[in-house]
């Protein structure tokens, strides 16, 4: 039998992300990867995996996945309401998120709905067994590359996995919920601000914006009040000659509504560009939901860079801070019944 | 280009650390960076460097030939639209396309988009102010001076006036992206006929891409 998780039923939209398909811009390849790279490494380092192994990203509602292996080790990462664990022979259990979980052949896994965002993760130890398409398992499902077959999931696809059995250890569960910030998203003025009036880019700062439904991999329109261009848009003021665009950069077309561009952004294009989220915020803008509501916030390129950094470092202490999970009471019946039948009695390591 | 080339040379020899890629385009080089590796301020005096050395120049160029069908209002919605707004028929926009001697100077957008230069300057218009959220594949559109072929279906915002039954990106050939930088381009109108014919064999891969390019 292959190794592998079968789809039993899919979800709305799931694929397989890993951090990007860097080094191909300048053939017109977005970098497409997660569009929530904290949720992405917090579910990797769960399931003991580098940060780029690439994992499943789960679109609003997951996939129910059919365990044919004799173990795997999964990660749910995302405000998940509780995903179900069901076998053959036994009633269906509740799986927290934030936590890896081992699963054994026959069991199925019934992935929650996410709560209150967009994006949520599971990965599996090991990895997924299959080719990286530019060295990147990550789906750009617009060109059909990456990932599985090039799209989101479909119920009967069998994901393969590269272990038959879960490697040893404990669950890890993350300490406490990761912090993604809750102020305004800092921004970066550029590389064409100069395109837009001084009340245009107050406009920008100071006003509301909403996600709109028109929000996806590729990007958010965001809705709100007009920005104002320096030009008119009838003589060329919402024109610029083609640029590169970077990850959350935001293009402000003739029409005056800000459009965040983020994983699975096109690699260059022809609207003046007021602004770029700083890296640190992009995981917030990978989550949002349609209507939720934002404000934009300038800071230096300096600033943006220590932001980051500080970022990173709360996530290397998160990820060092894992305690090992135990359900409560102390004791875990189906580890106990699953490895411990030689003599029969455990120690609840955490109890002692 | 060859900014875009040196600062590849310059990251690969180890020269400069923590740059993730580059993208050259007709009015700029965009270099995205990592900011766990390095900071812009140590990054830019170091760019600034490897344009004094000096830029290596030059690549080879070919001709292309993209058959295209204008005659379906299915493949041409902005048809009439820019002939009356250039003030022409559109038998008179289908001519200028043709006669257009077009230069692919950059790729992007997506994979195998190429920013095609030269149309004809009595074709000129800004892009639409509000983009459509779909255009079909293999759409033939224009904006200010430029033509483009959409290689999948995505959001445009230009004006669609034909469509080729090639794909401008297809995995399964070894060189996925058919356009390249430096190419000359010129139109071949067809039939819906030829057409049909033609993208039924891009699509089971039996197409003879050879025939479209010559080298210069």
């Amino acid at each position: 039998m292959t190794a592998a998780l079968k789809v039993v039923r899919a979800g709305l939209f799931d694929t397989l992300q890993d951090l990007g398909r860097m080094g191909f811009m300048a053939l017109g390849m977005p970098t497409a990867g997660a569009m929530d790279r904290i949720g992405l490494t917090l579910a990797n380092a769960l399931a003991g995996n580098p940060a780029s192994t690439a994992g499943l990203e789960i679109g609003v509602m997951g996939p129910d996945l059919l365990v044919e292996v004799d173990s795997v080790r999964v990660a749910l990462v995302g405000p998940l309401s509780p995903s179900l664990i069901e076998g053959p022979d036994a009633p269906p259990k509740p799986l927290e998120s934030d936590r890896s979980h081992l699963l054994k052949r026959g069991q199925i896994l019934r992935v929650g709905m996410i709560e209150g965002a967009s994006t949520a993760y599971l990965t599996v130890a090991g990895g997924f067994a299959l080719p990286p398409f530019m060295g990147s398992l990550s789906t750009y499902s617009r060109a059909g590359i990456g990932g599985f077959e090039g799209r989101k999931l479909a119920a009967g696809d069998a994901l393969p996995l590269a272990r038959e059995t879960a490697p040893g250890g404990d669950e890890r569960k993350l300490g406490q919920a990761f912090d993604y910030g809750s102020g305004p998203i800092r921004i970066v003025w550029g590389p064409q601000e100069d395109y837009f009036s001084e009340a245009g880019r107050r406009t920008f700062v100071e006003a509301e914006y909403r996600v709109s439904k028109e929000a996806d991999r590729m990007g958010i329109r965001f809705e709100g009040p007009v920005i104002e261009h320096a030009v008119a848009v009838d003589k060329g003021g919402a024109d610029i000659i083609s640029d590169g665009i970077g990850p959350g950069a935001i293009q402000v077309p003739g029409a005056g509504l800000p459009i965040v561009l983020l994983a699975d952004r096109q690699t260059v294009g022809g609207y003046p560009k007021i602004a770029t989220v700083a890296s640190v915020d992009l995981p917030r803008l990978g989550r949002l939901l349609p209507g939720q509501a934002v404000h934009f916030a300038a800071v230096a390129v300096e600033e943006a860079e220590k932001l980051r950094r500080d970022q990173e470092a709360r996530l290397q202490r998160a990820i060092a801070g894992f305690v090992v999970a135990r359900p409560a009471g102390g004791i875990d019946l189906v580890k106990l019944y699953e490895e411990n039948l030689i003599d029969g009695v455990v120690y609840d390591r955490l109890s002692d | 280009m060859a900014l875009h080339t040196a600062i590849v040379q310059a990251r690969d020899a180890g020269e400069i650390p923590g740059i993730v890629e580059t993208v050259p385009t007709m009015r700029s080089l965009m270099v995205t960076y990592d900011p766990m590796a390095i900071s812009r301020a140590e990054l830019q005096p170091q760019v600034d460097a490897l344009v004094a050395r000096g830029l290596p120049a030059g690549m080879k160029s070919r001709q292309v030939t993209v058959p295209c069908c204008y005659d379906d209002p299915e493949f041409a919605p902005d048809l009439e639209e820019v002939a009356e707004r250039t003030k022409k028929t559109t038998d008179q926009v289908i001519a200028d396309h043709l006669a257009s001697s077009f230069k692919v100077y950059v790729l992007g957008f997506m994979p195998g988009l190429a920013y095609v230069a030269g149309l004809d300057p009595s074709l000129f218009l800004p892009r639409r102010s509000q983009p459509r959220v779909r255009v079909p594949r293999s759409s033939v559109a224009i904006a200010m001076d430029m033509t483009t072929i959409y290689p999948f279906e995505s959001p445009g915002g230009w004006h669609l006036i034909g469509r080729t039954p090639l794909w401008m990106f297809d995995q399964r050939r070894e060189q996925p992206v058919f356009l390249a930088p430096g190419d000359s381009l010129s139109f071949q109108r067809i039939d819906r006929k030829t057409y049909d014919r033609i993208a039924r064999e891009v699509e089971a891969g039996s197409f003879d891409w050879s025939t479209l390019v010559k080298s210069k």
